[in-house]
């Protein structure tokens, strides 16, 4: 029996979209794609510049910043540099992805398996979304955070309130956990315990900064108490905790950022993955769509012309090239794992025991279950993949005139682009490690933080800047040193010092 | 089963960005008004309907973070390899960053060095292009009979229109009203329902068959009255009650004045138009209703309308004192000072007969003066200042409140001497 297309124009309709689902969703069961329930919001595309600016959060508190981001999404779109994004899928539970009116009848079906079955099962079964958020909770908490920036805002002026989430901003990627799984946010617990949080934290803050000195022990010298007693990764939360000067309001706002930078910690974690895992299904799902006759040629023929629109990967010397595409690499190694598992080569009986010539299904669900970019990338990129990529590592060193082809896609070169690549996937390679080291408690308060180099690479030019801020949350005196090794490569002060003759001298000798 | 809601939200509000718009226009007033400045002398003269676009140096508008600077030794994995070996070398690119970077670090390379550029609408545009100016004198004027009333909200009357029917107020006497009548008979109800409950309850034997037949009648009377009554009756209904309410006239004319004389080019003509176009844009700001005279004059004056004002051209001498006549004449005719803000805007380049200037000087400050909200006198003219300037000098003496002028020389003038005339007075 022949099955009839479920449409053939390119207008959707509310029935229709609701056909398509329920089709995709029957197929995505057989796939074993565990999701979330959906929730699926047709927008114009005014609305979805709106979502846009808001880094796709339904409700978010308001901010000068999320402005910006809309004048200048607006102004792309409408002088037409760029064309918005088809969808946005929020990790929540009910799971909501966006979709335009403009789109056509296919493009909505390619959305809605891409968002409502790739990414939704993505943000179900991962372990770090597992671990790191609660997707139940996240709208609430949203709530809360707005509603709680509102009420400060009235009580303390709109400007007082923006001077603080400035500063959070400059600082929040340094306002997550990378290690220690973080308690779970909850919007009602919030608000029960915001009120005795605020009393506890200031009778704890004026614990630390107590001017009668407490008789110290006499077995401990003085000197060699320093405080934090080890380096502090998470300077937000460091600030909220520990900030002299700081009201308790603005210790809220301070957790708030930090409590949101979290919820987004997961997903920048796993852009190749998540990307790419959506990539696959939707690929997967509309082939099998077609196979079974839900869907014409015509259409599959518009599917197949925007998927590749958006796994296209320019080479390096190509004039819109800016870095890997993360669909194209996500896709490329979950189709090479599908691949390996149906019809595995010698060489991937070599290289994947493990997987060579195993359930196909069970194996991808694992690799997108248990792994973040990094390890993913380490563990299941195939020889075959860097060879279809032409994947190939340049080094660069500031003193050499010269690049370094440091290695290609070839028998030599494997293990070594793989493991840079994964490298290049680490968060916290990604990201200046930036830790607090030591407080001066008993001296002027002023605050160190320690830049750890890796390779020697220096901060960017806005150090000075977020210093700023840093000093603006902190209240006092606000050090930065920079170091390789165990070499002090620049120091940078704030409030800035006035350098004697000598220390410039010195200074500038570090460079040479 | 079902595990996916469509919902459609293109009704819902399209302006959630509205806020933080906002909040941004704020914080870089200064930039934004530097350009809407600039952007006010450049200006055509009939382009003073849309918005503007903004920029504001990326500079100063970054959000700064830390993040990864040049420098270093780094590897970077790059796509599309075509003729590379491991182990070769390639030159750096002279001068610039370098291929690699794109990859490495996404965070810096997103933004250009170009200005951020954005759009403001006309009304923003106009906001910051009349921030801080005032109008003069301004006065609530006598309540004019006509036209001038609003409708306000004057709580509930129970007679009125269907389409004025307050629904929730009707619903809520109905309910009353039903509460009320049919209380005695539900309180009966129930009394008689547990009556014969209890009576049922008895041995067939012991009941007393009579009672109970006439309760149960009873019964079926109350529930049957309870029954009829109406759900909703005429005296429930409720009607939103609206009254008209005068509101004091808030209504301005103003008199556009040009001498269209030969000495007058089609250059100083667009400067004197631009004037009178802000200075309309200006009071159509502040009030709701304006009108505008346009009078020119050479040697006689004459009233006309806004396409013939701006652009026909005729020779001839000039007699300035014609027009102010003539807008004597009109208000006196049509725009009683108690009913409307006057406010006349005049521009010439200085030439006049030199015995009208006196002429002039008399029928300012005798009849024009005392009947104005405000007169601004802007002569257009590089060269020296002629009788007919010396003369408004006195009528400003006369009058330091109402009356302004001032010289532009060129297009560039425009702007800053309309802020200096209606500059909020420090008070």
């Amino acid at each position: 029996m022949t099955q009839k297309p479920i449409s053939t124009g390119s207008e959707w309709t509310f029935p229709l979209i609701q056909e398509y689902d329920r089709v995709i969703s029957q197929i995505a069961q057989e796939y074993r794609l565990d999701t979330y329930p959906n929730q699926i919001e047709i927008i114009s595309s005014e609305q979805m510049m709106d979502a846009y600016s808001s880094i796709g959060m339904p409700l978010g508190y308001h901010h000068w910043s999320y402005g910006k981001q809309f004048l200048q999404t607006q102004q792309n779109y409408q002088r037409g540099f760029m064309g918005l994004a088809y969808e946005i899928v929020i990790n929540s539970s009910p799971c909501i992805a966006y979709l335009m009116e403009e789109n056509t009848m296919p493009m909505q079906a390619l959305v809605i398996a891409h968002a409502c079955y790739g990414h939704n099962s993505f943000f179900k079964n991962n372990y770090l979304f597992k671990t790191w958020t609660d997707a139940t909770a996240i709208i609430d908490y949203l709530v809360f955070a707005k509603q709680y920036v509102t009420q400060c805002e009235e009580r303390h002026g709109v400007g007082e309130v923006e001077k603080i989430l400035d500063s959070c901003h400059a600082l929040q990627n340094y306002g997550v956990d990378r290690y220690k799984r973080p308690s779970s946010i909850s919007a009602a617990e919030e608000l029960a315990r915001q009120q005795e949080r605020e009393d506890y934290q200031q009778q704890q803050v004026n614990l630390l900064w107590r001017t009668i000195p407490v008789p110290d022990s006499k077995d401990v010298p003085q000197d060699l108490f320093t405080f934090p007693s080890e380096p502090q990764e998470n300077i937000l939360y460091f600030i909220e905790k520990n900030a002299p000067l700081l009201e308790p309001w603005q210790r809220e706002l301070v957790r708030i950022v930090r409590k949101l930078a979290q919820y987004f910690y997961p997903q920048r974690q796993t852009q190749v993955m998540n990307e790419g895992w959506a990539s696959f299904w939707h690929y997967t799902l509309m082939n099998e769509m077609y196979n079974r006759g839900y869907i014409t040629e015509g259409f599959m023929m518009e599917f197949l012309s925007s998927h590749s629109a958006v796994v296209y990967q320019p080479p390096y010397d190509s004039k819109y090239y800016s870095g890997l595409n993360p669909y194209t690499l996500g896709f490329n190694i979950y189709r090479d794992l599908k691949r390996m598992c149906e019809h595995p080569t010698d060489e991937d009986r070599e290289w994947f025991p493990d997987i060579a010539g195993k359930d196909w299904l069970d194996t991808l669900h694992f690799a997108m279950e248990n792994f973040k970019d990094e390890s993913f990338i380490q563990q299941f990129m195939s020889p075959a993949v860097m060879r279809d990529m032409h994947l190939f590592a340049v080094y660069d060193d500031e003193d050499e005139s010269e690049y370094e082809i440091s290695a290609i896609h070839d028998e030599q070169g494997y293990r070594k682009v793989r493991a840079l690549l994964a490298e290049q996937y680490n968060l916290s390679m990604r990201e200046p490690n930036i830790q607090v080291v030591d407080v001066d408690l008993r001296g002027d308060r002023s605050m160190t933080l320690r830049h750890t180099r890796h390779n020697n690479v220096p901060l960017n030019n806005d150090a000075e800047k977020v210093l700023k801020h840093v000093h603006r949350l902190w209240g006092f005196d606000v050090h930065l040193e920079s170091v390789q090794g165990n070499d002090i490569r620049q120091r940078l002060h704030m409030p800035p010092r006035e350098l004697s003759p000598g220390q410039v001298l010195e200074e500038g000798l570090r460079y040479v | 089963m079902i595990n996916s809601y469509v919902i459609d939200r293109r009704l819902n509000g399209k302006n959630k960005s509205a806020v933080n718009r906002r909040r941004f226009l704020e914080r870089y007033r200064k930039h934004i008004k530097k350009a809407v400045n600039e952007a006010v002398n450049k200006r055509s003269i009939t382009d003073m309907e849309h918005g503007e676009s903004i920029s504001i140096p990326t500079e100063d508008i970054h959000e700064p973070a830390f993040g990864h600077g040049h420098g270093g030794k780094r590897n970077i994995i790059n796509p599309g390899n075509k003729e590379f070996r491991a182990g070769d070398r390639v030159r750096k690119p002279q001068g610039g960053s370098g291929q690699g970077q794109g990859s490495g670090d996404a965070s810096g390379s997103g933004e250009g060095l170009d200005d951020f550029t954005f759009t403001i609408t006309q009304d923003e545009f106009l906001e910051f292009l009349f921030e801080d100016l005032e109008l003069p004198n301004l006065e609530r004027k006598e309540l004019k009979e006509m036209s001038d009333h609003v409708y306000r909200h004057a709580g509930h009357t129970s007679q009125g229109v269907p389409n004025r029917i307050n629904i929730v107020r009707s619903l809520r006497n109905a309910h009353a009203r039903r509460i009320a009548l049919s209380g005695k008979s539900r309180r009966r109800l129930k009394q008689l329902k547990g009556l014969v409950e209890q009576e049922l309850a008895k041995d067939e034997i012991l009941r007393d068959g009579h009672s109970l037949l006439a309760w149960q009648a009873e019964i079926e009377r109350l529930d049957q009255k309870i029954r009829r009554m109406p759900f909703i009756d005429d005296f429930d209904l409720r009607f939103n009650r609206n009254e008209r309410v005068p509101v004091p006239s808030n209504a301005a004319v103003m008199f556009c004045l040009m001498d269209i004389s030969g000495s007058m080019t089609q250059n100083t003509k667009d400067m004197a138009k631009r004037f009178f176009l802000l200075l309309y844009m200006f009071l159509r700001r502040n009030y709701e209703k304006i009108e505008v005279v346009f009078i020119r004059h050479h040697t006689s004056a004459k009233e006309v309308d806004e396409e013939e004002f701006f652009y026909s051209r005729e020779t001839g001498g000039t007699i300035v004192s014609s027009a102010l006549k003539m807008m004597g004449d009109v208000i006196n005719d049509r725009y009683p000072p108690s009913a409307w803000n006057i406010y006349a805007a005049q521009a010439s380049d200085g030439d006049n007969w030199n015995d009208d200037s006196p002429l002039c000087r008399e029928l300012l400050a005798k009849t024009i003066m005392p009947l104005v909200q405000y007169f601004s006198y802007i002569e257009i003219t590089p060269r020296d200042h002629q009788a007919l300037w010396h003369a408004y000098e006195d009528v400003r003496t006369g009058f330091p409140d109402q009356f302004a002028m001032e010289q532009i020389i060129d297009p560039s003038d425009i702007y800053p001497v309309f802020r200096q005339l209606f500059q909020r007075k420090t008070t």
